[in-house]
C-alpha cells in the first residue's frame, strides 16, 4: 500500500511531476556535464606517472636548460633514465587546430612513457625516419590522418614551416591516457635550429627524469637541483604530477567557476524541488490527517513524502544520467582536442546519484516535517 | 463526583462503552482563553446511537473528536471500553484509533489516488491480516454498503452518496468498537442523505454497532436512539 501511495501521489499533477522531473533532468545533465570539464581539465595530472620527474629552468618553463646536463642528471643517485622534449607550438594550418606538439629524444622518451601503446613496426619507422612524427589516435581521426600522411605545420617558436610524415599513431593504454599530443625528432629540431641560429642549438625545453623509487622523489628532486645550483641555469625539479597540477593552477579561477556554477545549479534545482512538495504536501494535509485519525503513525505520514520526493527526484536523476552520456559526446567532438580526454567517470555518476538524492532528502524536509506534526484535527479542517 | 457519576451510569448499572466524567476542553488564543467544553459528563451504552446536536460553535465536533481520540482534554476523563484514552501517548492513541474507532466523515476524506477497494482496505493494512483475509472482509464490507459493483471506481468517479458509502466501509472494515460520525450527511442531498442515514441505523441495528454522530439536522438526529444537546459548551439535555 505504501509504494502504490507514493506512486499514485507522485503522478498526481501529471504536468507538475513531469515538469518538476525535466528541471532535474536538465540539472543532473548541467552537473555531470560541468564535472566532466573540470576532471577534464585534471586529466594530465590523472594520467602522471609515480616515477617521473620534471626538471625546468628554476626561472620560467620559457627558458631552456643545456643539453649537457642530462650526462650530469643520469649521475644523480635514484634515477634510472633521463630524456628530454621541447615545446614546439606550432600551427596546423589555422590556429583553431590546437594541439600539443613536442619535440623528442625519440628512443629514451618512448620508453619512459609505456602508456603509449605504438606498433613495433610504427615505432621502428619513426625511428629511422629523421621527419617522422607519431600522433596519438585521438588527434589522428580528428584530422583524418594515416600513416605516411605528411603533415605541415608552421612554426611560432621556431619560425617556418616544418613537414613531418607521419610514422606511427599510438593509443592510450586506457581512457586516462592523452591520446592528442604530437611528437617528432629533438635532433630534427636542434639540428635546424643550429643551422639558422648556431647560439640556440643543444638546448631543451624539459628533461624527464625516470626515477627507481617513487618515494624518494623529493628527495632525488632536491638532490638534482643541488646540482645546478649556482649555475647560469638553476634548475626546478618536481614530479609529473605537481608539473601538470602548475598548468591546472594557472586557470584554477575558471576551475573554481565552473565548479561552482555545478553546485548552484543543484541548489537551484533543489530549491524549485522544495517548493514543489511544500506545495503538494499542503495540499494533502487533509489526507495525511485521515490518515493519522485512522491510526496510521507521524512517521508513516512524513515517509510517504520522503519516497515520494527521492522517488521524482532519482528517477529525474537517472534520465538526467542517462543524457549526460550522448551529450559529454557531442560536446567532447564540437571541442575537438581542447580537451584530450573527455570521459564521464564514474566519481561524476556517483556525484550525480548523490546530488539527485540529497535534492529528493532536502526537499522533502521541511515538507515530510510539518505534514508528521500537523495535528489531525487542523488537518481535518482543512477539507472544509 | 456523585452526581457526574450517576449521568454517566444513567443508563444502566453497568459501565458504559464510552465513560466522560468531568470533560473541560480550552484553546487558548494569546492571553485568553477560550472555553469550548465545560465539565461534560456523559455516558454511551454499547450498542448505542447517540446524536450530538446544537448550534454552530456549541463544542458538539470537539467533543467528537475527544471521544474518537484525535483531540486531547484540558482535564476530565475519557474512557472507551475501560482505557482512559486522554492518557495514551500520541503513538498508543493511534494504535487505539486503529483498532477501536471507525470514522466518517462529511466530506468522506477518501484517498483521492485509491479505488473504493483500495480506500476500504487502507486501515486493515494496520493490522496482521493476512492479503485473502483483508480481500474477504472488504469485499462483504463493500457488499453490506451495496458498492461490490463500484469497487475498481476512484472516489471521483463515485457520487456523494458513493464516497459516503465507500467511506462507511472503511469505518466498518476493522469491526471498531465504536464509530464516530461527523455531520455525515452534510454534504448530501434529502433523498441520499436518507439512504445514508438508514445505513447507519441498520449498522446499528444489525451489527449493533456504536454510534456517535454530530449533527445539526434535525431529521438526521431522528434516525438516532439519544439526542444530547449542547450549548456553549455545556450538556443541557442528555
Amino acid at each position: 500500500m505504501f509504494a502504490l501511495l507514493v506512486l499514485r501521489n507522485a503522478f498526481r499533477h501529471k504536468l507538475r511531476t513531469t515538469l518538476t522531473i525535466a528541471g532535474i533532468v536538465v540539472a543532473i545533465t548541467a552537473f555531470g556535464l560541468l564535472r566532466t570539464i573540470v576532471e577534464a581539465w585534471y586529466a594530465g595530472v590523472d594520467a602522471t606517472s609515480s616515477t617521473r620527474l620534471v626538471t625546468r629552468n628554476a626561472i620560467s618553463l620559457v627558458f631552456p636548460l643545456p643539453l649537457t646536463y642530462a650526462q650530469k642528471l643520469r649521475q644523480v643517485d635514484g634515477v634510472a633514465a633521463v630524456s628530454w622534449a621541447n615545446w614546439f607550438g606550432g600551427v596546423y594550418i589555422t590556429e583553431r587546430n590546437f594541439f600539443p606538439q613536442f619535440g623528442i629524444d625519440a628512443d629514451t622518451y618512448l620508453d619512459m612513457y609505456p602508456e603509449f601503446v605504438i606498433k613495433p613496426e610504427e615505432r621502428k619507422a619513426f625511428l629511422v625516419d629523421r621527419n617522422g612524427a607519431i600522433a596519438g589516435r585521438k588527434l589522428a581521426n580528428e584530422y583524418g590522418w594515416k600513416i605516411g600522411d605528411r603533415i605541415p605545420i608552421r612554426g611560432t617558436i621556431f619560425p617556418g614551416t616544418w613537414t613531418f610524415t607521419l610514422r606511427a599513431i599510438y593509443d592510450g593504454v586506457d581512457a586516462k591516457t592523452d591520446e592528442t599530443q604530437f611528437y617528432f625528432h629533438w635532433k630534427l629540431l636542434n639540428e635546424t635550429i643550429k643551422q639558422r641560429y648556431p647560439k640556440r642549438g643543444d638546448q631543451v625545453g624539459v628533461y624527464v627524469v625516470e626515477i627507481r623509487d617513487p618515494t624518494r622523489a623529493a628527495e632525488i628532486s632536491q638532490s638534482i637541483d643541488a646540482t645546478f645550483r649556482n649555475s647560469l641555469a638553476e634548475t626546478l625539479t618536481e614530479t609529473e604530477k605537481a608539473f601538470q597540477l602548475g598548468f591546472v593552477s594557472m586557470t584554477e579561477a575558471i576551475l573554481v567557476a565552473v565548479q561552482a556554477v555545478s553546485f548552484v545549479v543543484i541548489v537551484i534545482i533543489m530549491a524549485v524541488m522544495a517548493n514543489t512538495m511544500a506545495m503538494t504536501a499542503r495540499e494533502r494535509y487533509a489526507e495525511y490527517a485521515t490518515m493519522k485519525a485512522l491510526g496510521f503513525g507521524n512517521d508513516y505520514v512524513a515517509w510517504l513524502i520522503f519516497a515520494e520526493s527521492l522517488g521524482i527526484a532519482l528517477l529525474g536523476g537517472a534520465l538526467g544520467i542517462a543524457l549526460t552520456f550522448p551529450l559529454a559526446h557531442a560536446f567532447a567532438g564540437a571541442v575537438g582536442t581542447l580537451f584530450p580526454v573527455f570521459n564521464v567517470s564514474a566519481r561524476t555518476l556517483a556525484m550525480q546519484v548523490g546530488a539527485a538524492a540529497l535534492v529528493g532528502v532536502v526537499a522533502a524536509g521541511v515538507p515530510a516535517w510539518r505534514a508528521a506534526r500537523v495535528r489531525i484535527v487542523d488537518g481535518l479542517r482543512a477539507v472544509a | 463526583m456523585a452526581a457526574a457519576a450517576d449521568a454517566v451510569r444513567r443508563d444502566g448499572d453497568a459501565l458504559p462503552l464510552v465513560a466522560i466524567e468531568g470533560l473541560s476542553k480550552v484553546y487558548v488564543r494569546g492571553d485568553q482563553v477560550i472555553p469550548v467544553l465545560v465539565d461534560i459528563n456523559l455516558g454511551v451504552r454499547e450498542g448505542d446511537y447517540v446524536a450530538l446536536m446544537g448550534p454552530s460553535g456549541s463544542g458538539k465536533s470537539t467533543l467528537l473528536n475527544l471521544i474518537a481520540g484525535i483531540d486531547k482534554p484540558s482535564a476530565g476523563s475519557i474512557r472507551v471500553a475501560g482505557v482512559d484514552i486522554a492518557r495514551l501517548s500520541e503513538a498508543d492513541l493511534a494504535a487505539w484509533r486503529a483498532e477501536h474507532v471507525g470514522f466518517i466523515f462529511q466530506f468522506y476524506n477518501l484517498m483521492p489516488v485509491l479505488t473504493a477497494y483500495q480506500n476500504v482496505d487502507l486501515p486493515l493494512h494496520l493490522t496482521s491480516l493476512s492479503r485473502a483475509e483483508r480481500r474477504e472482509r472488504v469485499l462483504t464490507c463493500l457488499a453490506l454498503v451495496g458498492l461490490t459493483d463500484r469497487m475498481d471506481h476512484f472516489p471521483n468517479e463515485l457520487s456523494g452518496g458513493q464516497q459516503q458509502r465507500v467511506a462507511i466501509a472503511r469505518a466498518l472494515i476493522t469491526d471498531p468498537t465504536l464509530i464516530v460520525a461527523d455531520e455525515p450527511t452534510g454534504d448530501l442531498d434529502r433523498t441520499t442523505a436518507e439512504e445514508i442515514l438508514a445505513l447507519m441505523e441498520r449498522l446499528n441495528r444489525e451489527l449493533r454497532k456504536t454510534i456517535v454522530m454530530v449533527t445539526h439536522d434535525p431529521k438526521a438526529a431522528e434516525h438516532a436512539k439519544r439526542l444530547v444537546h449542547l450549548e456553549k459548551g455545556v450538556l443541557v439535555d442528555a
